[in-house]
């Protein structure tokens, strides 16, 4: 199962990677989502998986947890990378509506030609 | 928390508050705006005053909080002698100077940043006197540079103000850094932060290789921070702040904030040579040459600039001088050379107290008739008698004219440059004896340019055509402050042992404690010694100073010797000017502008550094013998995903690979699910939801995705770099999981239920155990919240253009 | 963006509270079982959209009069404020303390300081969350 899931994630790497080396805006914010995929993927493989339940303390007791570790770091970077997301949609937006492109080639202006 | 270490946060706190007032105030609220500063101020100075007497008794107060204990790095407040006389001036100094300006500054001006940045710099310049953690000293140090920075670009319209702003941080902060890194050579040698453990451990360390650049780099930094040559160039082009910030900062506070740092460390370095000739030598040398530039001066500020210049190498001179005493430890010969550094803390009082009151009528005048300028000034005398009488008492005690304190500090100085040709090292008695005469050469300039304040602005003719507004008395409430000061000028002179004993005492103590221990270290001060060299030298720079200014005009040839293109100032044009020229070529060859040349670098570094180690040191291992069973279930849930994120490459339309994208996104939350994670599944699920939700909104009215049109080449070098990436990441994520090298640290989580009442491990992790995190990741929210805010509702103005570029 | 669509209206309104709901019972779930305050806050802010998706802007407004910025900028103060509490009991800073307590008709029930930084953490969420949507949409 890890070595399954960590060769998707490293085709999502892959595809993640050329995207973020497009022209198009939108391409790029896709690419940057599915980095983060990967990324979420990857820290919850590196424990191994399903070594244990679910990680909450029952009054039974006993049994063993996954590691709940990277399930903390885990939340906190799908909160993060909303806003980065979201900044950045906007950004293009904002660049569309001012500058009539979202061509990063074409944003750069005359100053580069 | 002691109560020392909050009298450093009130002003701070006192900052924070004042852009709240000044709400109500524009809103027409009566009371004046800088009432709450001052309020802040005044009680703070009084409640120093309180010190004075244990102080005197030789007690000393320490209160430390915690910050970065791990590398001994604390908030320690600490109030000796020393730190008591410049606290004392930091918040008197300061509650004069805001008093002054509620009266100086129109309603006109942006009152509430002046009074918070002015709150800011009285709480940093406090932090540096009274902390005793070298770290911690560092940061107030760098505070003050950026206050300064910011009072000195208050009117920020003006090219000037901004050029000079940017030239005091620029020189103040390239010497604080070097300062920084002395005080970082210091711990590698003794290994501690606090001053009062250094000085215990640091005379045994006199040999260590860094023990002599630790000295040059702390003094780099007494120096920019107190304008001494050759980095005086500063300190003239900050007066171009209002001169309530020039009063302030560059005369009573700031600049003298590198004298304390060299009274503070002369029981660390004191007795040393190469410390000796520093402070003493660049002292005297700066004495000098800030004289000898003053009198050339047209503008009145400065001309008080360069004064300001000298008298600090004065006092830099004299603690050079003290510092010998160091040399043999106590003995009866050590006394007497002790007495310059009691000169130099009567004159530090002295200077301020004359200084400032000088400023302040100059900025009355400047205030009074609009301009400040020599050549239209003239015959104020009748007009403006209080503001005369100011003047003529701050200049006269500049000078060294009794009755006014600056007599007596004075002498004292010329004593010591005196007794200092008797110390028998250091080849002071070839070398040394050109101090006396660098010092009494400067002193007949000192009288020069003091005389030339009064003389040419309050007598000679009165030509009311040159000035811009009629002259006439200022307002009573502008002459407060500055009459409180020639006040003090006066009765130092006549009581000058209220002060002695009191204040200085207890700060010679500080700065020679183990001398201090065994002798007493104060001094009587005396009106008459007697026709002692000292009183000659006085007499001599009277007659001598007349002399010079009565024939100025048949000496002032020697200005111009040196040209301008080959002074300290062409250089640092040059420098700046060449700086900027070269670092924007460097710069424009690699910043390109274009996202995939940023990109690219990013990925050929990761791979590079990451494949690259990878390889060499051999860390390919592989097995598949620990994984976990997959169900049938599983394999279909990858295949589909992994069909899925290679068909986004392909997809034409962008709602084609936004619905793509969000299908990996739920795919990854049934992944979370399968993987013990409920917390995970759940977040991802909404989280994907909304950020659908946003891409839709988005998506009516981003324009449809064109393709991309990239050459063949582009394509292949794009799927090189991916495929590398890609490839590394796998391997050494494979490689790592079958590498344990640490054991887990979440089984100190697992106690939850003990340690935080919480079943939901995950759930506590964040909110109790790792709260801090948390709490900084919903500040990265807010933040990113009002980003977007920002950048949708922002309509860009033109304010930028309306700077003035003359 | 007016949707005119009579069965989602209908809908919405029992949907809505069904949202809320299930928000607030993550929210106090959190502790103990899978939900908090990020994810409260995220539920939150989807019955918002909801009802800006289904009524128009001003009809939404009218009814929930609250700036959703000043919303995030209070969570936000509420999660540092917290931190503050423990210094003032000279702890350490974002000390959190628990305790079991008797209440009437609840019974035993643990209350925890925790609960007020997880509050600043939802107000954030969907103060954020419900200003980069409508910021987005407004912007015509």
């Amino acid at each position: 199962m890890e070595t399954l899931i960590t060769i998707l994630i490293g085709v999502f790497v892959t595809i993640g990677t050329y995207l973020l080396l497009s022209k198009n805006v939108i391409r790029i914010i896709i690419g940057s989502s599915i980095l983060t995929h990967a990324a979420h993927l990857l820290i919850i493989t590196m424990p191994g998986l399903k070594t244990g339940g679910v990680p909450f303390i029952t009054d039974g007791g006993g049994g063993e947890f996954v590691d709940p570790l990277p399930q903390a770091l885990i939340l906190t970077s799908i909160v993060i990378n909303f806003a980065v997301t979201a900044l950045i949609l906007v950004l293009a937006f904002r660049a569309y509506k001012t500058l009539g492109t979202d061509n990063l080639a074409e944003m750069r202006g005359p100053k580069y030609d | 928390m002691g109560t020392l270490n909050v009298i450093v946060l009130i002003p701070f706190i006192a900052a924070m508050f004042v852009p709240l007032f000044y709400r109500f105030y524009r809103k027409g609220f009566k009371i004046h705006i800088g009432f709450l500063p001052l309020l802040v101020a005044l009680s703070l100075f009084i409640y120093l005053l309180t010190y004075i007497p244990s102080i005197a008794n030789g007690e000393t107060f320490l209160h430390t909080v915690s910050w970065i204990p791990t590398y001994g790095i604390e908030f320690s407040a600490y109030l000796d002698g020393l730190s008591l006389i410049f606290a004392l001036l930091i918040t008197g100094i300061g509650t004069l100077v805001i008093f002054y300006s509620i009266y100086y500054l129109s309603d006109n001006e942006q009152l509430g940043h002046f009074y918070t940045y002015l709150m800011m710099f009285m709480g940093a310049m406090l932090g540096v006197v009274l902390s005793d953690n070298l770290i911690v000293l560092y940061v107030y140090w760098e505070l003050t540079s950026i206050t300064s920075f910011l009072l000195i670009a208050f009117w920020y319209q003006r090219k000037r103000s901004r050029e000079g702003a940017q030239k005091s941080l620029l020189i103040t902060m390239s010497g604080g850094f070097g300062m920084l890194i002395g005080f970082l050579m210091i711990f590698a040698m003794t290994g501690s932060m606090s001053v009062r453990e250094i000085i215990q451990i640091m005379p045994d360390m006199t040999d260590h290789i860094l023990f002599v650049p630790a000295i040059l780099l702390i003094l780099l930094g007494a120096f920019t921070k107190s304008a001494q040559f050759p980095f005086h160039i500063w300190l003239p082009d900050a007066m171009e702040a209002p001169t309530p910030v020039s009063a302030y900062l560059h005369s009573a506070t700031m600049v003298k904030a590198g004298i304390y740092l060299v009274g503070r460390f002369t029981p660390v370095f004191g007795g040393e040579g190469v410390w000796f000739w520093l402070v003493t030598g660049v002292g005297i040398f700066t004495l000098f040459w800030g004289s000898f530039q003053a009198v050339k001066q047209t503008d009145l500020k400065a001309l008080l600039a360069f004064s300001t210049v000298s008298q600090l190498g004065m006092i830099m001179s004299m603690f050079g001088m003290g510092s010998v005493a160091l040399h043999h430890g106590y003995t009866t010969e050590s006394v007497f050379y002790t007495q310059a550094v009691f000169a130099a803390l009567f004159h530090l009082v002295n200077h301020s107290t004359f200084k400032g009151a000088l400023f302040m009528a100059v900025g009355i005048v400047d205030h009074q008739v609009g301009t400040r300028d020599l050549r239209r000034l003239g015959g104020l005398a009748t007009l403006m008698p209080i503001t005369f009488t100011i003047s003529l008492i701050g200049s006269f005690s500049m000078a060294g004219l009794p009755p006014f304190n600056g007599f007596l500090s004075k002498e004292m100085f010329f004593q010591a440059a005196v007794d200092i040709t008797k110390f028998g090292l250091f080849h002071v008695d070839t070398l040394g004896n050109l101090i006396p005469i660098i010092a009494w050469l400067a002193s007949v300039f000192t009288f020069v340019y003091s005389i030339i304040i009064v003389f040419q602005t309050f007598l000679g003719p009165y030509r009311e055509e040159r000035l811009e507004t009629p002259a006439k008395e200022s307002p009573f409430g502008m002459l407060v402050s500055p009459l409180i000061l020639v006040t003090l000028v006066v009765a130092i002179f006549f009581f000058p042992n209220v002060l002695g004993e009191h204040i200085l005492r207890p700060a010679m103590a500080s700065v020679f404690p183990t001398i201090a221990s065994e002798a007493d270290l104060g001094v009587t001060i005396a009106h008459w010694h007697g026709l002692n060299p000292a009183l000659w030298m006085t007499i001599g720079v009277i007659v001598f100073g007349a002399l010079l200014y009565k024939f100025y005009k048949s000496w002032r040839w020697i200005y111009a010797i040196t040209p301008d293109n080959w002074s300290f100032n062409a250089l640092y044009d040059f420098t700046l000017s060449r700086g900027v020229k070269v670092s924007r070529k460097i710069t424009n060859t690699y910043m390109t502008g274009d996202l995939r040349h940023y990109l690219l670098y990013i990925f050929v570094f990761f791979f590079l550094l990451v494949a690259g180690s990878f390889v060499m040191l051999g860390a390919y291992d592989f097995t598949i013998s620990d994984n976990a069973a997959i169900s049938p279930f599983e394999w279909i849930l990858a295949m589909t995903m992994l069909i899925a994120a290679i068909s986004v490459l392909f997809a034409k339309s962008r709602l084609t690979a936004i619905i793509i994208n969000s299908f990996l996104g739920y795919g990854v939350a049934v992944f979370f699910v399968l993987f013990r994670a409920p917390d995970l599944a759940l977040t991802q699920t909404i989280v994907e939801t909304v950020t659908t939700v946003l891409f839709l909104a988005a998506y009516y009215f981003l324009p449809e995705m064109k393709p991309e049109n990239d050459s063949r080449k582009t394509k292949i070098t794009k799927l090189a770099i991916s495929v590398a990436v890609g490839a590394t990441v796998t391997s050494v994520a494979l490689a790592s999981q079958n590498n344990r090298l640490f054991e887990r640290v979440s089984t100190y989580f697992e106690n939850s239920l003990e340690l935080a009442g919480g079943r939901n491990i995950v759930n506590t992790i964040l909110s109790d155990f790792r709260g801090f995190d948390t709490m900084l990741e919903v500040v990265v929210l807010l933040i990113g919240g009002i980003g977007v805010y920002a950048i949708i509702k922002l309509k860009a103005g033109k304010r930028g253009e309306q700077l003035e570029d003359q | 963006m007016k949707i005119n669509n009579v069965i989602l209206r209908t809908a919405s309104r029992f949907v809505v509270f069904i949202i809320l709901t299930l928000a607030l019972y993550l929210f106090f779930a959190g502790h103990n079982n899978p939900g908090g305050g990020f994810i409260a806050g995220l539920v939150l802010s989807s019955a918002f959209v909801l009802m800006y998706l289904v009524n128009d802007m001003e009809t939404v407004q009218k009814a929930i009069p609250l700036d959703f910025r000043r919303i995030a900028a209070l969570g936000a103060f509420l999660a540092v404020g917290t931190g503050f509490g423990g210094l003032i009991f000279g702890a350490p800073f974002l000390t959190q303390v628990f305790g079991h307590f008797h209440l009437p008709f609840f019974g035993t029930v643990e209350l925890t300081t925790v609960t007020i930084f997880e509050a600043g953490v939802t107000l954030t969420v969907v103060g954020v969350v419900i200003t980069i949507i409508l910021s987005i949409s407004e912007d015509v």
